[in-house]
């Protein structure tokens, strides 16, 4: 085939003549999504403003510690596989939910609450070592910054875990109703966007620091 | 010619280099704009009258939506105007860069200012004297302005000789001002600042070069000297009239200025 | 037990705010009386606090703006009064205590409470029907974010009985803001309202856009999508990704005051440009949040008056969308005196004379518009000519803002004061008027008095030219913003003449009330039975007024742009439709719910026991938040359905009212 019949032919014969913009109003699930995407991007939008300052404030110790001399990278590290897991669990969850296997759900589900746990343990953990030691969020501008950035996406993960169990006692009570399933969608894109904001914090905050 | 008439005291009666140059851009660009404003508010008004639905004389074109020519034609037009602006704004904002010294054959004098809640202390680097509230300058010199804050932002403001700068705690711009002929000029902070905002005023007085050398060996008589413990009383809250001091305490400036007071 | 609050929190030493907080809780009493001993509690129970209808909610967010308006305006007299007195040394009536108050008041309450809820309501309202739909894509959530700003309005207006309000600029710079400085509560009731209705704003935006993109007519392609669409879809993009600028940047000025923490402090490393940064990234933004639906709907009236489609429509878009990308690369030009390099200053002067270009093309298209039109000067078609005439003057005047060097001297002056009124007076409040004007007669199926529309028009026109010119020229005297009394004697003169315009508004404020008044009392006569009153040009004007709760009977098959005059011409009217109840399907319409108002509720409970630090009420506050979601998300049953009969019903009535 020449390149001009490659580039005049159509890809793929159009099952309906009507471009998809015409097509009326789309179904409910497709509105849900495409808000919740929505949400999620203003979400990262605001992490990005915790993002910025923690770049401006991450140079103003005021005297007080500094990041490499706070930082567990280990225990850092183990947070970060918790989490990470945890986004695979949650992804085997949704497999689950797919096939309507409600066992598989719980299953699933009670991992990825689990490994979120722990993963909020740790990082309460190190807060309390850095509060404990003096380093509190009130000692410098730097670590105003730093409690403001992570503890926001702890504070997403908690609300995440509420949520999760909350849909757990909807999928107790209500079954797989489809109300029910696109919630426990959303929940998933959720958890996963805020996996995205973890390798964000893990990269800048934490490999980052000097 | 000696009107009481506001004017005289505002930005369009500049009496130093900066706010002459900066009254000199604002009257341009003002009136590369009005020859497009102008014509467009008139162009409105005409239009919306002859097209009235009572004029028989008007043709209707229900249909008519879309002129190639005419698209081009409107983008055109306000991208020229903003490409001449743009080089107005390129060009003038690094000529008149608050840090660029004035080029001059005089020897700059070198203020220190500090916004205080709610009044404007004047540190004179080289002479080691200091006012509060009144600014006494050489007319001719160019004056170099360090800021900060000890406090809140406000702004330092002298209308008639041009740019304004903010004062931030922790931080230190800088500006360069000069007036040409001697006279008072007020000036103001232009941030709004606090309770006490409406009053943090002060008179830049420029005296001939002479009179300046007289005026700070009499300065240097001055009851007062701005002491540690005199400057924390100055740096209380409230407003000040306007005061001299015989001498500094070493590096106030630089100590406001890094915040550790 | 009660945190901060004492009795000496009610200004009992300080007549007007006393004054001022009685007479609203009297009438707010008096409304609530009248309501519950006529027996109207239950229908506006029903049918407006629970309803989830977006023309309702359109129509509410409309009244919380008016409302608000006055509130705004009362300040903003107050203010000119004080300048017109406090001349040459003389104190005024109003002490800095107050008068900082009023100040911060009039801003944060005419950008969020008037401003906001004018274009929100207009976009809930028409946008729906303009698309050809039945309603937004998430009706629950929209009368959530409704009762959150509504929610916002009661705590700031609580701050006027109860403590204090900000006395700190409508933006709240820090350090002034932060604890050290501004020890009260007023900071605080800022920030929690503000918090909380940008909360609702920020749902609204995910809404509005997912509604936009996601439900339309079939047939109705991005490029038959009327105009105001196009700008609400740019607008609430503009929301979905500056509101949480917002709300990370008053979260951490209240990390600040409440936690000690020190992004923005004077001491621990703190930085208070960062806020002045963040909170631009999303201010100049918002500019344009409020002033694209207000070009949407000049846009929509001068073709409608004109008898002719927008001129230049793909251009128009292409505009809007440029002027909402160029929006989030110009926040620095509201600090060109902080001292930024030559290079720094001159790429933002430059990048917010850019905005200029489409700007300026949108007019000229309107001029095109109006070119080879049959133009009838109704009052919306005044509002738009006014407008016109009007905001070039505050856009050349903005163009000169954006060049440094001129800024260096403009900067805070009453000049940027004038500027900022014009753009928003002249573009965005005009564009309110317009289009309250404009869609009226849709939302309650009569019109509004036109010669009093009019004489509100001249009034506002007039009156803002009185009001502002003068502050023009006094910014170019030297005088600044926001300063309580002044020294020289001379600018008096043109300060009593800025009083006179804002009296001239006054009435123009009493016009559009008592328009109001004299419509509804004479709607019988002024009913519009056509649905169709100005000949308009897209769908919402094809369907009744008031539409019904369905919006469509059948949706609409959109062929075109300007999809309802299309249909005129090609003379498918109403009258082909059938009326038997056999050939309607039965339609689904959201139920109603009570959750927006009772997460409101929670919301001013958290507020205010978060402003006056009563930390178990707030805990409270925040429990109701959550047990309210929660419990609503049992709810399985989010639709009723209207029945065929119903809709054939109202079909009837319709087609036998217009023939």
């Amino acid at each position: 085939m020449s390149l001009v019949d490659a580039l005049t032919e159509p890809v793929e014969p159009n099952r309906n003549d009507t471009p998809i913009s015409e097509r009326g109003p789309a179904p409910l699930p497709i509105v849900v999504a495409f808000g919740f995407w929505l949400f999620l991007l203003s979400d990262i939008v605001l992490f990005s403003a915790l993002f910025a300052a923690y770049a401006v404030l991450s140079g103003q110790t005021a005297g007080g510690p500094n990041g490499p001399q706070l930082f567990d990278r280990t225990n850092v590290l183990i947070e970060t596989g918790c989490l990470l897991a945890s986004s695979f669990t949650c992804g085997l969850c949704t497999l689950a939910i797919e096939a309507r296997n409600r066992v598989g759900t719980y299953a699933w589900a009670a991992v990825t609450f689990a490994l979120g746990v722990a993963f909020l343990a740790l990082e309460l953990s190190e807060f309390s070592r850095m509060i404990a030691s003096g380093a509190g969020p009130t000692r410098s501008a730097f670590l105003s910054a730093f409690f403001t950035l992570v503890g926001t996406h702890g504070l997403h993960v908690t609300i995440g875990l509420a949520w999760l169990v909350t849909m757990m006692a909807q999928l107790a009570t209500l079954g797989f109703h489809p109300m029910v399933v696109r919630r426990l969608l959303c929940f998933s894109l959720f958890w996963h966007a805020l996996d995205i904001v973890w390798i964000g914090v893990f990269t800048i905050v934490y490999l980052g620091a000097h | 010619m000696n009107l009481d008439w506001p004017w005289q005291s505002g930005v369009l009666d500049p009496q130093g280099p900066i706010g002459a140059a900066e009254r000199t851009i604002l009257l341009n660009a003002t009136s590369i704009m009005l020859a497009v404003v102008v014509p467009v508010i008139v162009l409105t008004l005409a239009v919306a009258w002859w097209f009235r639905a009572g004029n028989k004389r008007a043709t209707y074109l229900p249909d008519w939506e879309y002129s190639g020519h005419i698209e081009l034609v409107v983008w055109a037009i306000p991208a020229l105007v903003v490409l001449f602006l743009g080089g107005i704004c390129w060009i003038g904002s690094h000529d008149l860069d608050p840090r660029k010294p004035i080029v001059s054959d005089a020897k700059p004098i070198e203020i220190d200012v500090v916004s205080l809640d709610w009044k404007w202390l004047f540190l004179y680097r080289t002479e080691g004297v200091a006012t509060v509230n009144r600014l006494v300058v050489p007319a001719g010199t160019p004056i170099h302005f360090r800021l900060t804050s000890a406090s809140v932002m406000n702004s330092f403001f002298v209308p008639q000789l041009g740019s304004q700068i903010y004062t931030m705690a922790g931080m230190t711009t800088q500006l360069h001002l000069q007036a040409d002929r001697p006279g008072t000029y007020p000036g103001l902070s232009a941030q709004f600042s606090g309770e006490g905002f409406s009053d943090m005023r002060f008179d830049v007085v420029a005296v001939p070069a002479a009179e300046f050398t007289a005026w700070v060996a009499e300065a240097r008589k001055a009851k007062d000297a701005l002491d540690t413990p005199g400057y924390a009383a100055l740096a209380k809250p409230g407003t000040a009239p306007a005061t001299t001091f015989k001498s500094v305490a070493p590096h106030l400036f630089e100590t406001v200025a890094i915040g550790k007071h | 037990m009660f945190g901060k609050l004492t009795w000496d929190a009610i200004p009992f030493d300080q007549p007007i705010p006393l004054a001022a907080s009685l007479l609203v809780v009297a009438v707010l009493a008096g409304i609530a009386v009248t309501v519950v001993v006529r027996g109207w509690l239950p229908y506006l129970w029903r049918e407006w606090i629970t309803s989830v209808d977006h023309k309702r909610i359109g129509v509410m967010y409309g009244v919380l703006g008016f409302v608000m308006l006055i509130r705004g305006f009362i300040d903003a007299l107050m203010m000119r009064s004080q300048l017109a007195l406090a001349a040459d040394g003389a104190p005024g009536y109003l002490p800095p205590e107050h008068y900082n108050q009023i100040f911060s008041a009039h801003g944060t309450i005419m950008i969020f409470f008037v401003a906001m809820p004018f274009m929100i309501g207009l976009m809930n309202f028409a946008v729906p029907l303009q698309l050809g739909v039945r309603d937004v894509a998430f009706p629950t959530l929209n009368s959530v974010s409704f009762w959150l700003s509504a929610a916002g309005v009661l705590l700031i207006n609580l701050s006027l009985m109860v403590g204090e309000f900000a006395k700190t600029g409508w933006l709240a710079y820090p350090p002034l803001s932060e604890l050290a400085f501004s020890p009260g509560v007023g900071v605080d009731y800022y920030l929690w309202s503000l918090q909380i209705s940008g909360v609702g704003a920020l749902l609204t935006g995910i809404n509005f856009t997912t509604t936009i993109l996601k439900l339309r007519a079939p047939g109705m392609g991005y490029t038959r999508m009327p105009i105001f669409c196009w700008t609400a879809l740019s607008s609430n993009l503009l929301i979905v990704a500056a509101f949480p600028i917002l709300t990370a940047t008053y979260a951490m000025l209240l990390l600040d005051r409440y936690l000690g923490f020190h992004f923005f402090t004077n001491d621990g490393g703190g930085n208070a440009m960062m806020y002045v940064n963040l909170i631009w990234a999303w201010g100049h933004p918002e500019v344009y949040i409020l002033a694209l639906p207000a070009f949407g709907i000049y846009s929509e009236v001068i073709a409608t008056f004109s008898g002719k489609p927008l001129f230049g429509y793909r251009s128009m878009i292409a505009a809007t969308l440029a002027i909402c990308m160029l929006s989030f690369v110009v926040w620095l030009h509201h600090f060109f005196t902080m001292g930024a390099g030559a290079d720094v200053n001159a790429f933002f002067g430059i990048m917010t004379m850019i905005i200029a270009v489409p700007t300026g093309v949108k007019v000229f298209n309107w001029i095109f518009t109006m070119f080879g039109g049959r133009i009838r000067f109704t009052t919306p078609m005044l509002w738009s000519l006014g407008f016109i005439c009007t905001f070039v003057i505050g856009g050349m005047t903005g163009v000169l803002l954006a060049i440094p060097p001129a800024d260096f001297v403009l900067h805070n002056s009453l000049f940027l004061v004038a500027h900022f009124h014009n753009v928003i007076i002249g573009g965005v409040l005009f564009g309110a008027f317009a289009g309250y004007s404009y869609w009226f007669p849709k939302a309650f199926g009569f019109t509004l008095d036109e010669r009093l529309g009019k004489a509100a028009f001249w009034c506002w026109l007039v009156g803002f030219y009185l009001a502002f010119m003068p502050l023009y020229l006094l910014g170019l005297m030297g005088a600044t913003r926001r300063m309580q009394h002044y020294d020289v004697a001379g600018w008096q003169p043109l300060m009593i003449v800025a009083l006179v315009g804002a009296l001239v508004i006054l009435a123009g404020v009493g016009f559009t009330a008592l328009q109001l008044v004299v419509s509804i009392r004479t709607r019988d006569r002024r009913r519009d039975l056509t649905g169709d009153p100005w000949h308009g040009r897209t769908l919402e004007w094809s369907t009744a007024s008031p539409p019904p709760a369905w919006n469509y009977s059948v949706l609409p098959n959109v062929t075109q742009a300007d999809a309802y005059w299309g249909m005129k011409r090609a003379g498918l009217h109403a009258e082909n439709a059938a009326t038997a109840a056999g050939d309607w399907e039965p339609i689904a319409v959201p139920r109603r719910t009570a959750v927006g108002v009772v997460l409101a509720f929670f919301s001013v409970v958290m507020g205010f026991a978060l402003v006056w630090h009563i930390w178990w009420l707030a805990i409270v506050g925040l429990l109701g938040l959550g047990g309210t979601g929660i419990a609503h998300a049992w709810r399985t049953e989010h639709e009723e359905e209207i029945s065929a009969e119903v809709i054939a019903e109202s079909e009837r009535r319709r087609q036998k009212a217009s023939a």
